[in-house]
This record gives structure tokens, sequence and C-alpha cells, in this order.
């Protein structure tokens, strides 16, 4: 190895400490305010140490939310979102299997056309055809719907690209040899597949239930009624008005519960979400 | 291409039909629609509209606000990728030694890629909001006037902060991948030719790295320029009098206001040029790379 100096490693060690803090810092700081009282942050006086009202702020902000802006509590918001980030992930991961697997084993007329289809849809982000696609989902009556929140973020590319590349470095010799066993196309893709391609799925599922979780821009058009809203919107919708009425502490409390899910899966489960991370983007 | 397929006539096309379905409904008839709205002009009644080729284009263009939140565009994506990629690319540096705890330093780093940019938002608004941020109070008490309500400029650096600061993970994480993937025998190498490890660093792994940093700029300027929606709408809702206006940010508030149809949707057309040129470069060196 090169150079082992003592000496030389206190820098790294110091400056990967500073990026840490730097990093962790507005988060503290958001702990520390969901535990303080209202009063002493809207005054600019929040100590810098955390208050003594963790409890009775986090009880207020799941069970009863905040008393003007919105009525929902943060609890139903967060039923909200995890349902969204769900239906969005297993939603995505099952029709891109699938298509994928149509895509790379099946010999069809069409078979390329329905590839580019597919594979065009990559590069246009929901941010960029707002508006229309909020027309189509109103048109069809999914505005406060569960179905509105996650059929139009369904359709991407990245995991059905992602399965195909998986299936094409799958040795040809299986399919073979699951022919001659008599299985077919059904039997393959369940008892040969379908296991081979467990990783891959975990992997995937971790950064879309990141994604679905953290959306913004399509649930705030799509929702209008309070008890569909996701934890996400709800935060931006507790600060929008003048700031002496905005409950700085329960909306700190709102961040850290925003916050809580997907920055669990990623440190729990930081090997798939490394993977799948580095695997969507190729 | 594979050897050995099924031959069948219905389920393939059973197979594809969901995603193709929701890819139709919801990916080409909008994208059409915007583009055939982009040609059409709408009477101040909404009664009648006109065909008029590229006239919203042309309009949009006269616009001095358009050119505007051009440049606010550029200068917000050019400060985010600036600070994100290098903050980085220092700390995956550092973490790449052969440290003790290396994987707690990871761990500790890559969680905010889970966080979401519209909470990032809060996340920031909370430390330099001017009357109750307990940074902004420490400004004001060396005497800089820190208000960005008011102040463009500084309204624009708390976006550009809250935005870099959630892409350091993302950055880091890739740069660690790529510097994981340069031989140790080039580094032992020119250790032996005695150059120190900054030397080494610039003159090895800095040129070693560019593939990455390219891909990375790319993912970068698409993140600046579409994913950060929630950080602004969340801090400044494109103000102080639009300095924090983004071209994905106009869209969304001209077209909130309603009036404008065609020329909100010559905007998302124009977007969706962008996101394909960017796209295509991004192909381009993903194909370079692999011939490596």
């Amino acid at each position: 190895m090169v150079e082992q100096k003592k000496i030389g490693n206190i820098v790294p060690h110091l400056i990967l400490w500073v990026g840490i803090v730097i990093v962790a810092f507005p988060v503290y700081l958001a702990f520390v305010g969901s535990t303080h009282e209202r009063s002493l942050i809207a005054n600019g006086q929040m100590p810098i140490w955390p208050g003594s009202l963790f409890f009775e702020n986090y009880y207020r902000t799941i069970f009863v939310g905040t008393s003007g802006t919105t009525r929902e509590p943060v609890g139903t918001m967060i039923v909200n979102s995890f349902i969204m980030a769900m239906v969005i992930a297993c939603g995505k991961i099952a029709i891109s299997i699938i298509s994928a697997y149509a895509i790379v084993y099946f010999r069809f007329r069409l078979r390329m056309t329905a590839f580019w289809v597919i594979f065009i849809t990559l590069m246009l982000p929901v941010e960029v055809r707002i508006y229309p696609t909020y027309k189509v989902a109103a048109d069809l009556n999914l505005l406060d719907s569960y179905a509105g929140l996650t059929l139009p973020l369904i359709a991407s590319a990245t995991a059905t690209l992602l399965f195909r590349q998986f299936f094409m470095t799958v040795p040809d010799e299986l399919v073979e040899a699951s022919r001659i066993d008599g299985a077919g196309p059904f039997r393959f893709f369940k008892d040969t597949l379908l296991p081979l391609s467990r990783t891959n799925m975990a992997a995937l599922f971790v950064i879309l239930f990141i994604y679905g979780w953290n959306q913004y821009l399509w649930p705030l058009l799509i929702t209008t009624r309070d008890d569909m809203q996701t934890i996400i919107i709800g935060i931006k919708k507790m600060i929008v008005t003048s700031d002496a009425l905005t409950e700085w502490q329960l909306v700190m409390c709102t961040v850290m519960l925003a916050m809580l899910p997907p920055v669990f899966v990623v440190i729990a489960m930081q090997r798939l979400f490394v993977r799948g991370l580095i695997e969507t983007e190729k | 291409m594979k050897r050995a397929v099924f031959n069948h006539r219905v389920l393939p096309f059973a197979l594809l039909a969901p995603q193709i379905a929701v890819t139709i409904i919801f990916f080409y008839w909008p994208a059409l629609q915007a583009v055939w709205q982009s040609f059409l002009l709408q009477d101040a009644f909404g009664i009648s509209t006109t065909f008029v080729w590229l006239e919203n284009y042309i309009w949009l263009f006269q616009q001095p606000d358009y050119y505007g939140t051009i440049w606010n565009t550029l200068v917000f994506s050019a400060a985010v990728s600036l600070i994100s990629l290098s903050s980085a690319l220092l700390l995956a540096t550092m973490a790449d030694k052969p440290l003790r705890a290396a994987g707690i330093y990871r761990t500790l780093l890559i969680w905010p890629y889970a966080v979401a940019p519209a909470v990032a938002g809060v996340l920031w608004i909370f430390m330099l909001h001017p009357s109750l941020g307990l940074i902004a109070q420490g400004l004001r008490s060396l005497g800089i006037p820190w208000n960005p309500l008011l102040d463009g400029d500084h309204a624009m650096i708390l976006v550009v902060l809250a935005s870099a600061w959630k892409q350091i993970s993302y950055n880091f994480l890739f740069f660690l991948a790529g510097l994981a993937a340069i031989p140790r025998s080039i580094i032992e190498a020119a250790a032996i030719d005695g150059a120190r490890s900054t030397r080494r660093f610039w003159t090895i792994a800095f040129p070693l790295l560019s593939p990455t940093t390219f891909f990375l700029l790319v993912v970068n300027i698409v993140y600046a320029f579409f994913d950060t929606f929630g950080v602004i709408d969340a801090m400044t809702q494109g103000g102080p009098s639009k300095a924090t206006e983004t071209l994905v940010y106009k869209v969304y508030a001209d077209g909130r206001l309603g009036g404008d149809l065609g020329g909100s949707a010559a905007q998302s057309v124009i977007l969706m040029m962008i996101v394909i040129g960017l796209t295509a470069i991004q192909f381009r060196y993903i194909e370079r790379r692999v011939t490596y």
C-alpha cells in the first residue's frame, strides 16, 4: 500500500468529519426545532439544544395536525405517501419485468418498435409535460385518487431497460434446459427467471420507493382534497401562509417524519441501494 | 440477441400491454398535445383557436422575462453542479484512502440522497430564514444584511445551497465507485516515482475519473433543470420578483395562472428538446465508455 503515515491520515479524517457535520447539520437543527415551543422559534430564540416537547409535538403532528393551514393529521399523509410509494415501486417493477420478458424472450413482429416506444420515455420526466398530463388525468376522472397519483408515474423506461439488460446476461442454456423439461413461457418465467431476478428487483425497489415517496410536483397538481395529500405536499402547505401563523415546531416534526422512511431504507439496505443506484443509471 | 426464444402469437403482446398502455396514455398523448397546442393561439375568451405556426415561440423569445429565466437556469445549474461535484469529489478522494471506519463515513454521507427536494428546501429555509433562522441571525450579527425574501441574489444562494446539499451524496457514491476502479498498481508506480498524494491526484486519479465526472455533470444538469422544482417551490416560489424562476418553474407558474395555453405548451416543448439533447449527449458518452 501507498504511504501509511499516521499524520497523513489525520487530514482525511478531519475533512470527512467536517463534511459529515455540514451534511447533517440542517437535519440536526430541524430535530431541535421539532422539540421546542412555537413562540420560541417564531421569535428567533431557538436554542441549539433540543427542548422538552418531543413527545407532545410529535403526538400533535401525527394525530391532530396543525390548527390552521392543513387540517389533516400527518398520520393520514404518511399513509398516503406510503401507499403511493409502494404502488409506484411495485407497479413499475411488475409492468416492466413482464415487458422486458416479452422483448427479450419472444420473437414477434413489432418487437423493436415496442422496445423503442418504451425506450423513448426515458427522456421525458413528468416535469416537462405536466399540464397536458394533468388534463389527461382529469379527463379520465383520476383527480384525488390513488390511481391518479401513481399511474402516470409508473410509465418509465428505466426499470424495463434494467431488466432487459439483466435478461441478456442470463445464459441461453437455461431456457433450453427448461424447454427440454417441457416448461412453457409461464413456467420458465416463474421458476427460473423470477428467482434469478430477485436481487435486481430488490435493488430497484429501494430506488423506486424513494422516488415515489419523494414525488412533489405531480401530487401537488393531482390532489385537491386534504385527505389525499402526501406528506411532502403537506409540509409545503403548512408554511405557505404568512410566517406569523406557521407552526414551525410542527413543520419540523413533519420534516423529520417525511425523511425517516426513505433515509431508513437507504441506511438499512445500503448494499441494495448502491447497487440499484448505479445500475439504474447505466 | 438471444438464441433461444419462444414463439407465441398473443402472449408477448399481453405482456407488453400494461406498459405500452400507460406509456401511450400518460406519455405520448400528453406530449403530442403539448406539441400541437404550441402551434395554436386561443382568443381572449377561450372560444376559438387558430393555427399560428411558430408564433407562440416567436412571442416567447420576444419576452425579456424569458431570457431572465434562461439566465437564472444557467446560473443555478452551473452553481449547483460546481458546488456539489467539487465537494463530493473532495470527500470521495478522502474516503477512498485506506482509512479506519471508511464504511461508516460512507453511510454517514450517502443518506441525503433519500431526502425529498422539497424537504431539503424546508430544512435550509429553517436555517436561513431572515427572522427565525439560526444561521441567518449569525450572518446578521456579523453585519451581513441577509434577506433572501427581498434580495434576489440571496434567494438564489439559498436555492443553490439546498439543491447542492442534496446532490452531494449521489455524486459522492459515483466518484467513490470511479476511484475504486482505478488500478492500484498505477498509483503505486507513481508513488514509487516519488509523486506525493496531491500530485498523484491531479496527474492520475483526476484524468482517469473524467468519464465519471462527465457523466455526473450531465446528471447534475438534468437534476438542476428538472428535479429541483420542489426546492424552489418550497423556498422561494421563484421570487423575489422572479429572481429564482427556472425554466421548469416558469412552465408551472405560467400554466397555473391559466391564461396562455399556447405559450406554456411552447415552453414545455422547448424543455422536452433540452432533455432529449442532454440524454443524447449522455448516450454518446456511454457508447464511448463501452469501447474503452
